[in-house]
């Protein structure tokens, strides 16, 4: 059974349609890529899925479940973590608190245990903070912690995002362009992170990337995306030899 | 280690940073123990001093009422204040600087529970004997502390979750109203609910229910607001808000059987210091771990980023419901304590009036911040009272500190820190050494 299975999934922002009829099939520990150009609504995929926007039409699944109608937290909850294009970091927390935040759906204790500081509610509180110890060493970002998250160099508030997404225990991870205004020194170092996160956390991951390299390095598996519509989907191989690709996307770049 | 550094600036600069030094070595226990050293001084002294100082009486708000209606009593009072206050504190303080410290580094091996007990109820010594001294100071004091209640539990909404929200008088005001309709209609006999319905010596035991009546009373109100808080934001939140302030309002002025316009009066002598202090503290309590769990630095996820907040899992809307409720809640449980302790309530004392000092002092201390909340609640309430002889000036003085305020911190004095109890009561030199 595919661990994310999406069927005919059409979405209308009024009268522009924004996604038709798209579907994907995920199995666990692949690398899928969706690329396409700007306004293909690659974004908005993303969103659809994880809850934000509901689709007008169509079915999606994880591990069986229907996540059509849910909240994004539930879905959060439910192992879809993701990072944003544009880095949702929050303003005035600390790296730490970033990722224990993200164990939110993971607290044992109730209200009344942190209204009453509970002893229960301060052991689980240690344990989630040697959690995120833990996740923040993995991400290189362990001595980070106590500072506040937007005051990091730009490559560091990329990990700990990854950091906070993985923090959520997921199952399948979105990654939205995560190597958006990076140097090519950052960007071999984003493959080796995702590499190592696929490997270690036995996670299947979605990404949406707009540098081909990037993209033909680590999927296995790439969709590209032309005005909410899907014209190719196969190995970066065929991808990149697919003529309707390099006339939508691959050929614009051989303009320049 | 920063001691040896610390140790050689002691040294090498002049008083400024010996002061200083000696400033940062004295534990939070030693403070209150010079304090205490003061208010006894004040006590048995008081009188005497004022006396051949040429003060008519003992200088109630640190003497900033009569200095301003009666400017040549300004030496007298600055020299009350140095030998009532300013030299027995430094006295003390310096004299008991080692004693305190290893007091401060034993209590700090214990649970910090019993610390705190041991620093708070020295700290309430020295209020209870302060305020003995004249009836107008336990007014003030007393109000002073709902007032901290109010800005913190308003900060938590405004603050912590960063929601425009006026309604907090209108909280209040529910919460005066039940805990007074129950204490008047079981255990007072007055004109509005006839004789009591119980013994009068039941009244105190069951005060606190009463208080917790009227934190729910608030918290079902606050639901009104938390559910519009799902779609909106911003501006129209605090319209929303603001109207519920109203409605809450001109419902109680039409209310026959609460006294309508008149409100109510003849509250049972419930409020005592004690009860106002205990139940300040819990409220302090309770928030400050509330808002230090994870589970409450949800509220700050929301306000920085909802978005993301979702997508890690935070139940945004749970989180939105529980923040207004709990806020609601104790600004309920300060409207019932301060019905009791003026011992009258009308629906004109819960309008704009009372939201702009809210607003002014939760502004002033600093958002999500218990110690902004508690130094502002304190400062704005005080000086507000001290610069009564002013009348209409005060109303200018007020305004233009807090612009200045907004100029220079625009956040607030204290904003965004997190308050420590175990850090604050800790001892501040390493024991045996100079």
């Amino acid at each position: 059974m595919a661990l994310l299975r999406v069927d005919n999934m059409t979405h209308y922002f009024g009268g522009l349609r924004a996604v038709h009829n798209y579907n994907l099939i995920l199995e666990p520990g692949h690398i899928v890529g969706l690329i396409g150009p700007n306004g293909a609504g690659k974004t908005t995929i993303f969103n659809l899925i994880s809850g934000i926007h509901t689709p007008t039409e169509g079915n999606i699944e994880l591990e069986g479940h229907n996540l059509i109608g849910r909240h994004p937290h539930e879905i959060a909850g439910m192992g879809l973590g993701r990072t944003f294009q544009n880095l949702l970091l929050w303003r005035h927390m600390t790296v730490l608190e970033h990722v224990k935040m993200a164990c939110y759906s993971q607290l044992e204790y109730g209200i009344w245990g942190a209204f009453f500081g509970s002893r229960f509610c301060h052991q689980e509180e240690k344990r989630l903070t040697a959690k995120a110890m833990h996740l923040l060493e993995t991400f290189d970002v362990a001595h980070f912690s106590s500072q506040l998250a937007v005051s990091l160099p730009y490559g560091a508030q990329r990990r700990v995002e990854m950091a906070r997404a993985m923090a959520t225990n997921p199952k399948v991870l979105f990654l939205d362009e995560p190597t958006a205004g990076m140097t090519p020194d950052e960007l071999n170092r984003m493959i080796s992170i995702i590499r190592k996160i696929h490997e270690d956390f036995d996670v299947a991951i979605f990404l949406i990337e707009h540098r081909l390299k990037f993209v033909m390095e680590l999927c296995e598996r790439i969709q590209t995306l032309v005005f909410g519509e899907v014209i190719a989907e196969g190995t970066p191989e065929e991808t990149k030899n697919n003529p309707h690709v390099i006339e939508a996307y691959l050929g614009s770049e051989d303009l320049h | 280690m920063d001691i040896p550094d610390h140790i050689s600036q002691l040294h090498k600069k002049g008083f400024k940073a010996r002061l200083q030094g000696f400033v940062t070595t004295v534990p939070l226990i030693g403070w209150f123990l010079g304090f205490l050293g003061a208010v006894l001084v004040e006590y048995s002294l008081g009188d005497l001093i004022s006396y051949y100082l040429g003060l008519p009486k003992i200088p109630v708000l640190f003497g900033l009422l009569s200095v301003l209606k009666k400017p040549l009593l300004i030496p007298g009072t600055i020299g009350y204040l140095i030998l009532v206050y300013g030299l027995p504190i430094l006295l003390i303080v310096k004299s008991l600087q080692k004693p305190a410290n290893k007091l401060a580094g034993f209590l700090d091996k214990r649970p910090v529970t019993v610390a705190a007990l041991v620093h708070l109820g020295l700290f309430y010594g020295a209020l209870h004997l302060w305020a003995d001294m004249s009836d107008y100071r336990l007014l003030v004091l007393k109000l002073t502390m709902i007032a901290v209640m109010l800005t913190l539990s308003i900060n938590v909404i405004n603050g912590y979750m960063g929601e425009f929200s006026c309604s907090h008088p209108g909280f209040m005001a529910l919460g005066a109203y039940t805990a007074s309709t129950i204490t008047l209609l079981l255990f007072a006999n007055d004109k509005q609910f006839g004789d009591a319905l119980l013994p009068e010596a039941l009244g105190l035991y069951f005060f606190p229910l009463a208080l917790i009546a009227g934190g729910i009373a608030a918290a079902l109100g606050a639901l009104v607001i938390a559910i519009p808080s799902f779609r909106t934001r911003g501006d129209y939140l605090a319209i929303i808000s603001l109207a519920f302030l109203f409605i809450v309002k001109s419902l109680i002025e039409n209310l026959e059987f609460v006294g309508g316009p008149r409100g109510m009066s003849s509250q049972p002598h419930y409020s005592t210091l004690p009860m106002v202090f205990i139940v300040m503290v819990l409220c302090i309590w309770i928030i400050n771990n509330f808002v230090r769990s994870t589970m409450g630095k949800a509220l700050n996820a929301v306000r920085d980023n909802e978005l993301a907040a979702e997508a890690m899992t935070v139940n945004t809307r749970k989180t939105k419901i529980i923040t207004f409720m709990f806020g609601a809640f104790w600004a309920g449980v300060a409207g019932g304590l301060f019905a009791h302790v003026l011992r009258y309530v009308n629906p004109g004392s819960f309008g704009i009036q009372r939201l702009a000092e809210i607003l002014a002092m939760v502004y002033f201390g600093g958002l999500n911040s218990v110690t902004g909340s508690i130094v502002g609640a304190v400062s704005i309430n005080i000086l507000s009272e001290a610069l009564r002889p002013l009348e209409i000036y005060k109303w200018i003085i007020i305004p233009l500190l807090l612009i200045l305020v907004m100029l220079f911190r625009p956040t607030g004095l204290i904003a965004f820190t997190e308050f420590k109890p175990k850090e604050l009561m800790k001892p501040r030199q390493q024991l045996g050494e100079e």
